[in-house]
């Protein structure tokens, strides 16, 4: 069965100024599959999942969602065409309850747009998808505590929410269990598993073994390039990989 | 037409070195601390001012000297006890402050010297023609702000290249969110930075104060202008200050100084004075002297938000 | 979880008594302050709270900080003015009076559009340095095109000479007031309902965060420049109610002080409530006419005020109001109502020896004779002799003294000793 493609990178580059982050990356993300990328500090992760949602511009090279063009695009647009993410550091509404920050989220992919004439509130359908979404991250009870006073895990399991409530195919999450415990992390991973079920997933993640336990895929990038794509068995036993990260990480 | 541009060479320079003095500090000021200070040119005044009155006191090169101390002290005091307290709030409530202390500054000064502008004149040992061009007469206290000017711009570059300080200044302007891992004590070095481009400007004012006129008004009226120097030679440049500065000094007063208008030079083509394009085609230029610096303000911004010389984005 | 009851309980008041108080105080006032005078500082009151609405339609729901929002009040009082000038020129006949402000909604809307497509691009210091520019610009200009601006002297308009909707006569003060107070009651719903839509969410949204908010679907500056533009449509129609309460607009209206004076007042009354640029453009309309007449000194007050409010208490007058309430609802003044009264009572102290430390010195360093009898809270005193000064600054002293060093510390002690008791 050959699958179509989610996302497609060609010869993506960035540069900033001399410095080279991105050199060149070929990556293919096929509809439906978790793929996970991951690569020492400083490899350019974070910059790739700029690049492809908009925030930065590339400077040479093409991205195609769903076989459209949408590198050099405005992040909105991105978003508008079936792309969401969520951000290494907690990026929410901070001033917001967590129905807020839900009914925000959903405003755009239900139709709202810029209104001006009528009220959120009596928006039924936003309302009940915030509900239902608040119910499926266990936020119920915490459903008008404003964001800032969420607990971190709480805080990465709603921003969780809302990428996914945009209704966007494509979810990339930079780092979901960055600086969580043990089980705070399984349970994110559980989670998202749970949240993400009928999407296409790309994750940046450092913690290898929330990346096997996740991925379909694995692509691994060193130094702005991509050096090996594969599934998590392949990954394991590629001596490129091992020598350039597996290798120091792994006992 | 040659001693038109001449003329307007020599004043623009003059007004420019002057714009430099205030323009200078107030781009170290944003590049390190991201404050843009509205009463910035509330200390060009205050210096001014305290020249004029310790003057009666001491003289005035006593007074060119202790005036921007003064000044420098007072932004200090401002920098620690009022916008250190905003400083949590944000960017905006910085600008508030600025804005409400500038209001504060100028009252003050109506209180304690009047609305009327104070005598405040060269002192005699530099009250005479230095030279004449052109028939034109050139005192020496205009030779004198050029060499305060040159001075002072020497004076800084040396201190941004050569010393300790400057280093860390300098790495401040080009990467803020740096300032912390250089090590330093990042609040004293911000109230350090405050007080030395108020004391900058306050120098800018004990010269200016004579060159122009000291009243409580001279704050309002040079405060915008130093604004478009600012933006215009990019925010945290002091290259661009400069070079800013001298572009905006030398246009006005040529604007200033040659009667032109559309209608005077090309005839009036049977287009009346009146309606938006008539008013336009008869307008003289001195009139859009007044408007010319905000132009450039707002077209900066819209076109290049990062002015001639700057390295990022306001 | 008490707190947050509290909280909403408190949302909830604030939400509803509003509606009910400030209308019928506006029905009231001009029972009491029935002058000529009265009754045109209550008018002017009303417009500038339509206009403080409009300024936090950008400062507060949308995090625009705006140097130039009288340019939309003015231009839109300029037009105003041209129509009622039309309508007194074809001898009364044409649009009615009531919907001349409707005129100068529409010019605050049509230059809102334009000023607002190449304004709004950036949120920050970028935004008001370009507000601060057109404002200049525009004022500047309006010295320039005197056809339109009517140069320095203004341009002069009779709402008597118009025809009325329902037959009023607004030859009468009280009359002319009723329509601004109708003028106010809309607007101001309006403007409140405008928080509750889409654009109004996604107005905070794009304040706190922009960058979230592009990330759900939306292009921040088409929020901005909406949000721009229905302000300056409320800007304009204030203005417009200004022509028809005064009969005359000349260039101060579009000028930087008037939107100098939108900004003050909406910071000091709370920009994060709905009333409160209410109660600052309020506050600072009875100030500027009333304390202009008997001192010299109220632009220095005003001054002081605001940056008191900037670095003290960031949510305005309404937010100390507020947050006492809750403080108060939560239980927290239990035991220690009197700490906060005496805190209260020596600040107001301290306030009253500040004040006669400012009158004093615009008596010594302002009038002719500073040796001339003068009247200060009552006292005839002399301003050239150390006894007014050394009381005047020993009350000061002694206020501020008394709420920071004697009052705060015992408060947090008390506090502390609550909590800690209750802990047990």
């Amino acid at each position: 069965m050959t699958k179509r493609n989610a996302l497609e990178l060609k010869a993506v580059k960035k540069n900033f100024g001399r410095a080279e982050i991105i050199r060149g990356v070929n990556l293919d993300v096929h509809e439906h599959e978790r793929h996970v990328i991951i690569g020492p500090n400083g490899a350019g992760k974070s910059t790739l999942f700029n690049l492809i949602s908009g925030r930065l511009k590339v400077s040479d090279g093409s991205i195609k969602l769903f076989d459209k063009n949408i590198h050099n695009m405005p992040a909105h647009k991105v978003n508008r065409m079936g792309l969401s993410r969520s951000f290494q550091v907690t990026n929410l509404f901070q001033n917001m309850t967590v129905m807020q920050n839900l009914r925000c989220s959903l405003l755009w992919s239900e139709g709202h747009k810029y209104a001006f004439w009528k009220s959120v509130m009596k928006q039924d359908r936003v309302t009940e998808h915030a509900l239902a979404l608040a119910e499926e991250l266990n936020l119920s009870s915490q459903a008008d505590t404003p964001a800032s006073l969420l607990t971190y895990a709480e805080q990465r399991a709603l921003e969780v929410g809302c990428t996914v409530a945009s209704g966007a195919e494509v979810i990339l999450l930079d780092e979901p269990t960055a600086g969580m415990s043990r089980t705070e992390a399984n349970d994110a991973i559980q989670l998202i598993q749970r949240m993400t079920g009928k999407n296409t997933l790309v994750v940046v993640e450092h913690d290898l073994s929330v990346v096997f336990e996740l991925a379909d895929r694995i692509s691994v990038l060193v130094y702005g390039e991509i050096i090996a794509t594969g599934t998590p068995d392949e990954i394991r036993n590629n001596a490129a990989v091992q020598e350039a990260y597996l290798g120091t990480e792994v006992h | 037409m040659f001693e038109t541009i001449a003329y307007s060479i020599l004043n623009g320079v003059l007004y420019g070195t002057l714009l430099f003095m205030m323009s200078s500090g107030l781009t170290l000021i944003f590049g390190m601390m991201g404050v843009l200070n509205f009463a910035h040119a509330s200390f060009y005044m205050l210096g001014a001012y305290f020249a004029y009155t310790l003057g009666l006191a001491t003289g005035f090169w006593v007074a060119l000297f202790l005036a921007p101390i003064l000044v420098g002290a007072a932004g200090a005091l401002v920098e620690r006890y009022g916008l250190r307290r905003v400083h949590q709030y944000g960017h905006v409530p910085e600008l508030l402050f600025t804005f409400g202390l500038a209001y504060v500054i100028e009252e003050l000064v109506a209180l304690f010297w009047g609305t009327v502008p104070v005598p405040y004149k060269a002192p005699a040992s530099l009250d005479f023609t230095a030279f004449s061009l052109m028939g034109l007469d050139y005192s020496m206290f205009k030779v004198f702000i050029l060499l305060v000017a040159i001075v002072m711009f020497v004076g800084l570059w040396l201190l941004l290249k050569k010393t300790r300080a400057g280093l860390v200044i300098q790495g401040a302007l080009s990467r803020p969110d740096m300032v912390g891992a250089l090590g330093h004590n990042v609040p004293m070095v911000f109230t350090f930075v405050f007080a030395f481009g108020c004391a900058l400007a306050g120098l800018g004012g004990v010269v200016g104060g004579i060159q122009f006129v000291t009243d409580p008004g001279m704050a309002f009226m040079m405060g915008p202008i130093v604004f478009v120097v600012v933006v215009l030679g990019g925010l945290g440049s002091v290259p661009g200050a400069l070079v800013a500065s001298l572009i905006i000094g030398i246009l006005q007063t040529f604007f200033l100084s040659i009667n032109f208008s559309l209608a005077g030079a090309i005839g009036s083509l049977g287009i009346e004075d009146s309606g938006f394009f008539g008013v336009l085609w008869h307008m003289e230029t001195t009139r859009i002297a007044a408007v010319l610096p905000y132009l450039l303000l707002v077209l900066t911004l819209i076109f290049r938000p990062r002015g001639l010389f700057g390295k990022r984005e306001a | 979880m008490a707190t947050n009851t509290a909280a909403g309980g408190a949302s909830n008041l604030l939400r509803f008594w509003p509606w009910v108080v400030i209308p019928l105080l506006a029905l009231i006032l001009p029972q009491i302050f029935d002058s000529r005078h009265g009754i045109t500082l209550l008018s002017h009151m009303g417009i500038a709270i339509i206009f403080a609405l409009s300024y936090n339609m950008l400062l507060g729901n949308t995090g625009l900080l705006s140097f130039g929002h009288a340019v939309y009040y003015g231009l839109g009082a300029y037009v105003a003015m041209h129509v009622l000038r039309m309508v007194n020129d074809a001898g009364g006949e044409g649009l009615p009076l009531e919907l001349i402000p409707v005129v100068g909604a529409a010019a605050g809307l049509f230059f809102g559009v334009i000023f607002g497509s190449f304004s709004v691009r950036r949120a920050g210091v970028v935004f008001a340095m370009i507000t601060l520019g057109l404002g200049a610009l525009v004022h500047s200009s309006s010295l320039m095109f005197s056809d339109f601006f009517g140069g320095e002297a203004g341009l002069f308009g009779n709402r008597v000479a118009a025809p009325s909707l329902f037959g009023v006569d607004y030859g009468s003060n009280t009359n002319t007031y009723y329509l601004v107070v109708a003028w106010a009651l809309i607007a101001a719903i309006f403007i409140y309902l405008l928080r509750k839509t889409p654009l109004g969410w996604m107005a905070n949204a794009v304040r706190d965060n922009p960058e979230r908010a592009q990330f759900v679907g939306y292009n921040p500056t088409i929020v901005r420049f909406i949000q721009f533009a229905l302000a300056a449509m409320f800007a304009g129609l204030a203005g417009g109610l200004f022509v028809i309460t005064d009969e005359i607009v000349n260039d101060e209206s579009v000028g930087q002080i008037q939107s100098g004076i939108v900004l003050l007042g909406t910071y000091i009354g709370g920009i994060g409530y709905f009333i409160g640029p209410m109660v600052g453009a309020a506050l600072v309309t009875v100030l500027e006419s009333s304390l202009s007449s008997y001192t010299e000194a109220w632009v220095l007050y005003f001054g002081l005020l605001f940056i008191s409010i900037v670095m003290f208490a960031p949510m305005g007058l309404v937010g100390i109001v507020h947050t006492q309430y809750l403080t108060w609802k939560a239980g927290g003044w239990k035991g220690n109502t009197g700490i906060r009264l005496y805190m209260l009572l020596a600040g107001l102290v301290g306030i009253f020896g500040a004040i006669c430390v400012i009158e004093l010195s615009y008596h010594y360093f302002r009038s002719w004779d500073p040796s001339a009898p003068f009247g200060l809270m009552g006292f005839t005193v002399n301003a050239t002799t150390a006894l007014p000064w050394l009381v005047s600054f020993g009350i000061a002293i002694i206020g501020f003294g008394l709420m920071l060093f004697h009052g705060k510390p015992m408060l947090a002690r008390r506090i502390s000793a609550t909590s800690e008791g209750g802990n047990a």
